[in-house]
């Protein structure tokens, strides 16, 4: 058999796009996972709320763009309250309490979309409709600027962790959460304001994504839990790990998807979950533990 | 014999704490005072509370009863970081460098905090510079990769960023070389002439008398003696029953 060149590339292309998206809900997650050891099970919704926010200000708007803008604040705005309200409390307490926690907002949050919104998916009018020739393929702008935007997003985390005055604070309560406490640094805070910004990105992926899928209550079910499996293959609380992980996984499915269907490619980032977690449990992204 | 601070010229007083770590009681009841600018130290064997009682100070542990001043207010239930911006500085035995940040990042957590000017920052490093050469040679090393010596200067430089007016220094030479040790018995006395009290948890009795005004003797989970340090030798009766084997 040929090696199918032409579809190689597309999957390519496909692959870095789904892996962008991914990888900006995956690193929200992990951020908040690495910082506080809290598995947020509603990080779905929250990638839900910001499509339908998104939604709801594009057609009282009529842009994209303060659509993106606003669902980012909005969500990251929940998440803080979130955070102060449900898990600030629990914190000391047995881990699986923030599991019930957080799963528990999941359910009120799904139900409430579709109180609000109804069972029928909406439609999120993508910001730029042109498109290029890729072979025989049409390929749509949009998806590229996707790629970009998540890559952009990441950067600017990457780079306010990295140098930020509260980014160093990020991570040294990552580190050690009782040594900067006696550093002055406000613990409690900066957790609420991770939460925030994982919140944020979660939303700023549901609104880049709604154009490619319908919004609907359940979308955020099947991101999370590829993301799930992304932060575990990358390393829990491991951000380059998660992003690396994101990139191989779709880039997986998408080559997986030349040859079987795109139902059954899906099959490929469990086998590399449970790969993952049989020989190397701590990620496949990260240092050799010592 | 007791020469304990004015109440005016007291900085921390610490009375009647007692600590639990879950059912275990650690401390029964410690009292003490640091006065400004004082060196105090704080000897017993492994194990009386000498680390609990600097946790507890530092708000780490919450005493169970007791009470705790800093400056004429109370400070027991108060989360560390509102103490360490109050200028209480911690510096713990088991050192607890942030390892994957650099020694300049280390540096800024107790340095980006609002009310410090350029100048100031610029000043304060320079001071730990001046003090620590090696850890301005090694500024944007991560943390983790240095020695235990350097590790041990990098976290008294740390605490010494938040320009504190007391550091709780628990057992600053264990493990280090000896000439490790004389530059830590160096900054001590720099610290002290710059006003800023310590409370020093230690091992090491020779360096504790030498560095300080006057020394508490805890043992179980109690403070038992308490001393002026010039007045006490090495080989002093009060040292083998509080600290002999």
């Amino acid at each position: 058999m040929a090696i199918p060149w032409d579809l190689i590339v597309i999957q390519t292309v496909n692959g870095i796009v789904t892996g962008m998206i991914l990888a900006l809900v995956a690193s929200g997650l992990t951020l908040i996972f690495g910082i506080m050891d809290v598995v947020n099970f509603a990080h779905g919704e929250l990638f839900m709320m910001g499509a339908y926010i998104g939604v709801v200000v594009l057609v009282a708007s009529g842009s994209f763009w303060i659509a993106l803008v606003l669902s980012v604040i909005s969500v990251a705005l929940l998440g803080a309250a979130m955070q102060i309200v449900t898990l600030r409390p629990l914190v000391g307490r047995d881990p699986l309490t923030t599991i019930l926690a957080t799963f528990g907002i999941s359910l009120i949050l799904q139900n409430y979309a579709l109180w609000q919104f109804g069972p029928v998916a909406r439609k999120i009018q993508e910001p730029i409709t042109g498109q290029f020739t890729l072979f025989y393929l049409q390929y749509p702008w949009y998806r590229l600027l996707i790629a970009a935007l998540s890559a952009a997003i990441i950067g600017g985390l990457y780079l306010f962790l990295k140098y930020g005055r509260y980014g160093i604070w990020i991570r040294a309560t990552t580190q050690d959460r009782v040594m900067a406490q006696a550093m002055g640094i406000p613990v409690p805070w900066v957790h609420t304001a991770v939460f925030a910004i994982g919140a944020g990105m979660a939303a700023a992926s549901g609104v880049l994504f709604g154009p490619l899928v319908g919004v609907n209550h359940a979308m955020g079910l099947d991101w999370v839990l590829k993301a799930f499996i992304v932060v575990v293959v990358g390393g829990m609380g491991n951000l380059g790990g998660s992003i690396a992980a994101a990139i191989f996984i779709s880039l997986l499915e998408a080559y997986a998807a030349i040859f079987v269907s795109p139902a059954q490619a899906v099959i490929v980032s469990f086998v590399v979950l449970i790969l993952t977690l049989l020989f190397r449990p701590t990620g496949l992204f990260v240092p050799t533990p010592k | 014999m007791t020469a304990a601070p004015s109440p005016e010229q007291t900085l921390v007083k610490i009375e009647g704490v007692h600590t639990f770590y879950g059912k275990s009681h650690i401390l029964h009841g410690v009292s003490l005072v640091v006065g400004k600018g004082e060196v105090v130290g704080l000897l017993g064997r492994n194990g009386v509370g000498k680390s609990t009682t600097l946790k507890t100070i530092m708000g780490l542990v919450t005493p169970s009863q007791g009470s705790i001043v800093f400056e004429g207010k109370p400070i027991a239930g108060l989360p560390p970081h509102k103490l360490a911006r109050q200028g209480l500085g911690y510096v713990p035995e088991d050192r607890r460098i942030f390892k994957l940040l650099t020694v300049m990042e280390n540096l800024r957590t107790g340095l980006d905090r609002s009310g410090v000017t350029d100048a100031r920052r610029k000043e304060l490093l320079d001071k730990v510079f001046t003090y620590f050469p090696r850890l301005a040679e090694r500024r944007d090393q991560a943390g983790g990769t240095l020695s235990g010596g350097e590790q041990q200067m990098l976290a008294i430089a740390r605490a010494m960023m938040l320009e504190p007016k007391i550091i709780l220094l628990d057992e600053p030479t264990e493990g280090l070389m000896p000439r490790m040790v004389s530059q830590i018995r160096e900054i001590v006395e720099v610290l002290h002439r710059e006003g800023v009290a310590i409370l020093l948890v230690e091992q090491n009795v020779p360096l504790t008398l030498a560095a300080s005004q006057r020394v508490y003797f805890m043992e179980k989970g109690e403070v038992r003696h308490h001393a002026i340090s010039s007045e006490l030798k090495v080989d002093d009766p009060v040292i083998h029953q509080y600290l002999g084997v």
